[in-house]
C-alpha cells in the first residue's frame, strides 16, 4: 500500500467504522464473553471505537516509519502484523479497569474480537476495497481530497 | 472542386495546402478528396495504453460504436510482447511489475499472485505466490506476474470487452484541429484494404498512446554502425539480437554491456545461462556510466544499491503511483519538477537473488568485469573485434570486445515521433520541464484544445508530467481512469461511482461480454 496521512486516517475510520462495525455486531452474541448480551456489545464496541481512536495516534508513528522506506510505501505484511502492539496496548488499557472502560473483558473473548476484526478489516483493505472504492489507491487512500 | 481559385483534382491524398493549414473544415477535405468517417472517441496508437483508456470507457458504458482505436497493430499487446521477448523476457519469465498492476483488471483485484494461486495444480504451487504477496519485500522479492499471465489476462478483457470490433487498421499521419470543434485524424489504410488510402476521423475527443518514438541509439554506436556498415555486432538490447548468442556458442569471445537497468541484467543473465548451459568461454566487460558502491541517498531518501547497480523492485518507488511520491509531483512546476524527477533517482534494476547469485560466480570465477566510464568511440578492430575508447574517470581505457550490447533505454526524442511532431507544430502542444508532452492532470495536452473537443496523451510520451511512472501497466490505467472522470464530466460516459464499479467488477469476475 502506498498511503499518504491523510489516506491512513481515513481508511482507519472507514474500514473499521463500516466494516468493523458491521463485523462486530454480526459476531458480538457468539463471543466468549460471559456477560449479558447488552453488557458485551458495550464491551465490543468500546473496543471497536479505542481501535478507530488510538489508531489515529498509531497511524502517525506508522507514517513515520513509512518515511524511512526509499518506495514510501506499506508493505501489507506491516498492516497485519501492526494488529499484534495494537491489540496489545487496548487489551492492557482494558486491564486498568478505569475511564469509560470498566468491563471485566475475558481473554478469549477480547483476542477473538480484536483479532477477527483486525483480519477482516486486512482482507477488505488487501483487495475488495479497490472494487468499491476505485479510485482510493491512486489518491494516497484518501476517500476525501 | 473549391470555389475559387484554380480546380483542383481531388486525390484522396493529403495535399500541401492540408499539411500547411493548421486548423481544418470539411470544405478542406472534400477539396482534397479525403472520405470522413464520425466517432465521438478516437484512440490512436492501440497498444496498452490505447487498451486501458478502452477498457476503462466500455466499463463506464461507451458503447463499441462511439470509440475507435486507430493502430497498425494486430493486438494491443504486439509491441509490448515484443519488446519483452527481445530483449531477454520470455514468456514465462516474470516481469518487474506489481502483482497489482492488472492492464486487464481496472480494479487490481484479484491480483496476479491470487490468480496464480487460484489455478495453480499443486499444494506449492497455491502456497508459494499467496506467501510470496503476503511478506513482500520484508522477506523476500516482490512477487512479480509473468509475461504469459498477463497477456492471456490481456487477451480475455479483449474479448470481453470487443475491442477487435474498436479498431481501424493503419497508419495514423496526424491529428489536426476542426474549424467547428473537435479534431480530425488522419489515418493511412493498409494498402491491401479496399478502402481510400486516407481516411480522416472526425471526432469530439482524441487521445494518443503512441509509445517510444524509437530505439535511443547512442551517438557512437550510431557511428560505428555506419563506418562498418555493420549492424550486428553493436546492437541495442530492443533489436532482435539472437544473432550474438548463435554466434558466441560458435566462437568464444568477450560482451560489451552498457547500461545498468532492468535490460542489463536480462542480458547479463542470459549471457550467464548460454555459457553455464552450454559450456562457452564468453567473457563479459560491463560498462557503467554512473557505479553504485552502495546504499545512497540522505535518511528519508535512501536507495539500496551495491556492485554498481541501484536496487530499486519496479520502474520507479512504488508511491509514484498513488502515494506520497504521486502528490509531490502534483504539485510541481517548471524547474521544481525536474529537480523531484532527479531525486527519483536514475536507473535501477530489483534485487534478485538469482542475479546476485549468477554475478557472484562470475565475479569469482573472472571472466566478468567492470568498467566505469564513457565508451566515446567504437572502432572496427583487427579479427572482427570492436574497440573501444572509454573515458574513465582520469584515464582513457581501451577495451575490445566481439561484441556491444547497449542496454541504455528505449527512449528518443517525441520530435522523431511523426504525430507528436506535427502536434508540436500545428496544433499548440508545448513541451514540459522534461522536453516531453505537456499535459494536464487530466492528462489533456495543453494549449491543444478544439471547441468543446478535447486531446489527451497517455504513456511515455507524457513522460515528466504531474504523475511520475506513466510508461507502467499503472500509469497507464491511471491516466484512463483520469481521461474516464474528465469523459464523464462532459457527458460522454457515466462516472465509475461504487455501484457501477462493483456491479461491472461483477461482469469481470464472471467473463461477462459487455
Amino acid at each position: 500500500m502506498t498511503s499518504s496521512l491523510a489516506g491512513r486516517m481515513q481508511t482507519r475510520v472507514l474500514l473499521f467504522a463500516v466494516i468493523g462495525g458491521i463485523w462486530t455486531a454480526l459476531v458480538t452474541p457468539i463471543l466468549p464473553t460471559r456477560l449479558p448480551l447488552g453488557r458485551s456489545y458495550e464491551l465490543s464496541f468500546t473496543v471497536l471505537a479505542l481501535i478507530i481512536v488510538l489508531g489515529l495516534l498509531w497511524e502517525l508513528l506508522y507514517h513515520l516509519l513509512q518515511q524511512y522506506r526509499w518506495d514510501k510505501d506499506w508493505p501489507t505484511a506491516l498492516s497485519l502484523l501492526a494488529g499484534v502492539p495494537e491489540g496489545t496496548l487496548i487489551w492492557l488499557l482494558l486491564g486498568t479497569g478505569t475511564w469509560l472502560w470498566d468491563l471485566p473483558v475475558t481473554a478469549r473473548g477480547y483476542w477473538l474480537l480484536f483479532g477477527s476484526v483486525w483480519f477482516v478489516v486486512w482482507v477488505v483493505l488487501s483487495g475488495p476495497i479497490r472494487v468499491l472504492l476505485v479510485r482510493r489507491r491512486w489518491r494516497g487512500g484518501r476517500l476525501f481530497g | 472542386m473549391t470555389d475559387a481559385g484554380p480546380s483542383v483534382v481531388p486525390t484522396g491524398d493529403l495535399t500541401q495546402a492540408l499539411v500547411d493549414t493548421d486548423i481544418w473544415s470539411e470544405q478542406h477535405l472534400f477539396d482534397a478528396g479525403i472520405p470522413i468517417a464520425d466517432a465521438p472517441m478516437i484512440s490512436v496508437g492501440g497498444g496498452i495504453g490505447s487498451f486501458a483508456l478502452v477498457d476503462h470507457l466500455r466499463i463506464c458504458g461507451v458503447g463499441t460504436e462511439s470509440l475507435r482505436v486507430l493502430t497498425p497493430l494486430s493486438t494491443p499487446w504486439e509491441s509490448f510482447a515484443y519488446l519483452t521477448r527481445v530483449s531477454q523476457v520470455p514468456i514465462g519469465a516474470r516481469l518487474r511489475s506489481d502483482s497489482s498492476a492488472c492492464p486487464d483488471n481496472i480494479w487490481g483485484f484479484p491480483s496476479y499472485a491470487i490468480r496464480e494461486a487460484v489455478g495453480a495444480e499443486s499444494v506449492r504451487g497455491l502456497l508459494a505466490p499467496l506467501w510470496q504477496v503476503l511478506t513482500e519485500p520484508l522477506l523476500g522479492e516482490h512477487y512479480t506476474p509473468r509475461v504469459g499471465q498477463v497477456l492471456d489476462a490481456m487477451a480475455r478483457e479483449s474479448r470481453r470487452i470487443r475491442y477487435p470490433e474498436m479498431v481501424a487498421t493503419g497508419q495514423v499521419r496526424m491529428v489536426r484541429r476542426r474549424e467547428a470543434g473537435g479534431y480530425f485524424t488522419i489515418l493511412t489504410t493498409p494498402e491491401w484494404t479496399p478502402t481510400a488510402k486516407r481516411i480522416a476521423f472526425r471526432s469530439a475527443y482524441v487521445h494518443l498512446a503512441v509509445g517510444y518514438a524509437g530505439l535511443k541509439f547512442l551517438p557512437e554506436l550510431q557511428a560505428y554502425r555506419e563506418s562498418t556498415r555493420n549492424s550486428s555486432r553493436v546492437v541495442n538490447a530492443y533489436e532482435p539480437h539472437e544473432h550474438v548468442y548463435d554466434q558466441l556458442r560458435r566462437r568464444p569471445g568477450t560482451v560489451m554491456v552498457r547500461g545498468s537497468g532492468i535490460v542489463a541484467s536480462r542480458v547479463l543473465q542470459r549471457l550467464i545461462d548460454e555459457r553455464n548451459t552450454h559450456g562457452l568461454q564468453t567473457r563479459v566487460v560491463h560498462i557503467f556510466g554512473t557505479y553504485v558502491s552502495g546504499s545512497q541517498g540522505p535518511r528519508f531518501l535512501r536507495r539500496r544499491g551495491g556492485d554498481g547497480f541501484a536496487y530499486q523492485a519496479f520502474d520507479d518507488p512504488k508511491s509514484v503511483w498513488g502515494g506520497q511520491l504521486r502528490d509531490q509531483a502534483r504539485n510541481t512546476e517548471g524547474a521544481e519538477r525536474t529537480l523531484f524527477y532527479d531525486s527519483l533517482g536514475g536507473t535501477s534494476t530489483p534485487y534478485r537473488q538469482h542475479w546476485q547469485t549468477l554475478l557472484g560466480t562470475a565475479r569469482a570465477q573472472g571472466w566478468y568485469s567492470t568498467v566505469v566510464g564513457e565508451v566515446e568511440a567504437l572502432d572496427a578492430g583487427a579479427d572482427d573485434l570492436i574497440t573501444a575508447r572509454i573515458q574513465s574517470r582520469d584515464s582513457v581505457l581501451m577495451a575490445e570486445a566481439s561484441f556491444v550490447i547497449d542496454c541504455t533505454g528505449l527512449e528518443s526524442d517525441i520530435g522523431e515521433q511523426r504525430i507528436l511532431a506535427d502536434l508540436l507544430q500545428h496544433t499548440g502542444a508545448r513541451r514540459n520541464p522534461l522536453g516531453r508532452l505537456d499535459v494536464e492532470p487530466s492528462f489533456e495536452v495543453r494549449g491543444t484544445r478544439s471547441g468543446r473537443g478535447r486531446l489527451y496523451a497517455s504513456g511515455a510520451a507524457t513522460h515528466g508530467g504531474y504523475l511520475p511512472g506513466v510508461d507502467t501497466f499503472l500509469g497507464l490505467q491511471i491516466a484512463a481512469q483520469e481521461i474516464g472522470d474528465d469523459l464523464a464530466a462532459e457527458g460522454l460516459c457515466r462516472r465509475l461511482n461504487l455501484v457501477r464499479s462493483a456491479r461491472e467488477w461483477f461482469r469481470w469476475a464472471t467473463n461477462t461480454v459487455i
